[in-house]
């Protein structure tokens, strides 16, 4: 018998039953839920149904949390959205991260620093990048909106098994390349859909060597290639972030768990559907060009003349960079940028902000520039650690936790036609405001890109340093 | 849900690729409740420029009694909102045939009874090139797991899964209280091998 993936271990493990048809039942330990989630419940209340699980049901208010007066919320709506999910969560007595919470902050930043997320758990959310969670082991997924009114009402989720796709990272990245370039040198390989239809499981010394937040942004953005879930084995690195986390199991019960952790990692000669390798050192510092994750390039690269591509790319190019208003065959670095972020469930963890921060220190941004940490605590540590007092001397704006700029939704937005360096996952048309262009990179090279005024190669800012 | 397995109507090619569902429904217009429908959101931005005006070349503009839209691959990518396919429905569309598709936006899409058709590459560049700027009646039939053009049968790909669900209409909800007790005999034996699985504090 060949080995057992570590996905075939998490599949196994919370599979209730299996129809004919090869569609599984599986239980949900963990659901987390957002203000975005009113539709589901919406239909919960339609049918008059209870929250099967409130005890393994927790409510975070993020998507619309203002970054600034909280106390006096201007838009009716936003108002409205964050009170209907503290009644939601009030009727159904849930664990609510509200937005005046000590622990408030991004839903997949508040699940592992709450020690909600765990290795071997299944996680959902009705969250694209619920990905994150896989970072852990954890079979994490995100769900649409019927989806989630089934989770609420059941615990469980039909699903189909996915394929299974190694991503293995060999060696040592280069200077400031970090997660963030591994993934958007993948999805620029394989393009946005790359990965649909695959659980990829990270491996390698270059993912070995990644800290927990690192590994966290890398599943993140599995998603922008097309796969539903990444997944990280655990290791000491996972057991020694979740040991003495608030909701993670304490003494005996902890080791009991460690054991069964210890048992999840794919077996020697596994199988996968799919193998990619790549040499950690090919890697540069990458940024995007495009609207879609996977027009990315190295930040030393030229951007793309549809003129040299073939018919069937042309357009697609031709169309991005009349949104994007670039030049063909222009250097990448130099291209002035209006305004900058840093934030987001990819890269607003504290060691995002102190790889920010180590940029910045000492050093005067030339544009504007938002600074919304993951959550609350991350706020609280950073100020703790000096962080702020970095940002707010470089003359960025350093404000409370949320999905902020990532989305706009709380109102933080990018005007039309302005250029965002951005440390967020989607450069899509209007992802960070109507006619806005965002461009997607490290918080390193947000940072670099905040002090030269355009994008550069964070490389030179960092000799010396960090 | 109301179940089907044809639908007649007028197919629409709108030929661009990494339709996410950013643009299918712009992140400001989903605080708006369902019942209020999403249709006049579907691809707002493309649909109107910045001052609300319409715009005139967008091909749903010009043919807005499209209910089978043709597309080039990884149409709905991007979040997991479902309000994507909320807006979809909506407008008035039953049907999306592309190369490839977002999962999560191919599951909602089910959940809503709109079919997510994946048809290869190069068949959907033939039907891009047969509908040109205009539209033209299209079948699509569940069954037989083709789209009929013409006197022309292009077959697509389905789950068989999604099939069954599409054409019963089925509420996985109603299909699971069915499994009650497994579930919760799944829970109990869960909780006693490994409590730690529960949430402390
Ligand atoms: S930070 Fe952005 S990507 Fe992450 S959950 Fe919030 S809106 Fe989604």
């Amino acid at each position: 018998m060949t080995g057992r993936t570590l996905l075939d271990k998490l599949w196994e493990s919370h599979e209730v039953l299996r129809r004919d048809d090869g569609a599984s039942l599986l239980w949900v330990d963990r659901h987390l839920v957002h203000e975005g989630s009113h539709h589901a419940f919406a239909k919960l209340a339609a049918r008059g149904a209870p929250v099967a699980e409130p005890e393994l049901t927790f409510a975070v208010v993020d998507h619309y949390a203002p970054t600034r007066a909280r106390d006096h919320i201007e838009s009716a709506d936003i108002r409205r959205m964050i009170e209907t999910l503290n009644a939601n969560a009030t009727t159904h007595g849930l664990r609510l991260f509200g937005l005046h919470d000590p622990s408030q902050g991004i839903v997949h930043v508040v699940g592992p620093e709450q020690g909600l997320t765990l290795p071997g758990l299944t996680v959902n959310c009705g969250d694209s990048h619920t990905s994150t969670h896989g970072a852990f082991g954890a079979l994490a997924f995100g769900i649409g909106a019927t989806e989630v009114a089934h989770v609420l009402a059941t615990q469980t989720i039909w699903q189909k098994r996915p394929k299974t796709m190694r991503i293995t990272v060999e060696g040592r990245p280069g200077p400031a390349v970090g997660a963030k370039d591994i993934a958007l040198h993948w999805i620029a390989m394989l393009g946005a859909d790359g990965a649909r239809g695959h659980a990829i499981e990270y491996a390698g010394s270059a993912v070995r060597g990644l800290t927990m937040e690192g590994r966290m942004t890398l599943c993140n953005l599995s998603i922008e290639g097309g796969a539903r879930l990444g997944l990280v084995a655990p290791d000491e690195v996972t057991f020694d972030y979740v040991r003495g986390r608030p909701f993670a199991p304490q003494g005996a019960d902890f080791d009991r768990a460690v054991e069964d952790w210890a048992r999840l990692p794919s077996d020697p000669g596994a199988v996968f559907d799919r193998e990619v390798t790549i040499d950690a050192a090919d890697i540069a510092p990458t940024v995007t060009w495009g609207t879609s994750p996977e027009e990315a390039l190295p930040i030393t690269g030229a951007i793309p003349d549809p003129d040299s591509l073939p018919e069937s790319k042309a357009v697609r190019a031709r169309e991005a960079l009349d949104y994007m208003g670039l030049q063909p065959g222009r250097p990448l670095a130099g291209t002035r940028v209006d305004q900058v972020f840093i934030g987001s469930c990819t890269n607003g963890r504290i060691e995002d902000l102190r790889l920010a921060a180590a940029v910045l220190a000492g050093r005067r941004a030339r544009v504007p520039g938002l600074v919304s940490p993951g959550s609350a605590l991350v706020k609280k540590q950073a100020e703790e650690e000096g962080l702020d007092r970095i940002f707010i001397d470089a003359g960025l704006e350093w404000v409370d936790a949320g999905c902020s700029m990532c989305v706009g939704m709380n109102g933080d937005l990018v005007p039309a036609g302005n250029r965002c360096a951005s440390s967020t996952n989607r450069n899509f048309r209007g992802r960070q405001g109507r006619g806005a262009r965002t461009h997607l990179m490290s918080p390193a090279m947000v940072a670099a890109a905040a002090v030269a005024g355009e994008l550069t190669d964070v490389r030179p800012m960092l000799e010396g340093r960090a | 849900m109301s179940g089907w397995s044809i639908h007649e109507g007028m197919g629409l090619a709108l030929p661009m690729e990494n339709i996410d569902t950013d643009q299918l429904i712009p992140a400001r217009f989903m605080s708006v409740p369902r019942s209020q429908g999403y249709g006049a959101y579907l691809l707002y931005d493309m649909r109107f420029d910045g001052d609300g005006g319409i715009v005139p070349d967008m091909p749903l503009n010009r043919h807005p009694d499209a209910s089978i839209l043709v597309t080039r691959r990884n149409f709905g990518s991007g979040s997991s909102r479902e309000a994507a396919v909320y807006a979809l429905v909506d407008y008035g569309i039953r049907a999306v045939i592309a190369p490839s598709f977002g999962d999560i936006f191919a599951s909602n899409a089910v959940n809503n009874g709109l079919l997510p058709a994946r048809m290869d590459e190069d068949l959907v560049e033939v039907l891009i090139a047969a509908l040109g700027d205009g539209t033209r009646k299209v079948r699509v039939d569940l069954e037989k797991g083709a789209v009929v053009i013409g006197d022309v049968d292009m077959p697509f790909e389905l789950d068989p899964l999604w099939r069954t669900k599409l054409i019963n209409g089925w509420d996985d909800i109603d299909m699971t209280a069915s499994h009650a007790d497994a579930i919760t005999a799944f829970r109990d034996a869960r909780r006693a091998a490994h409590s730690w699985a529960w949430p402390g504090n």
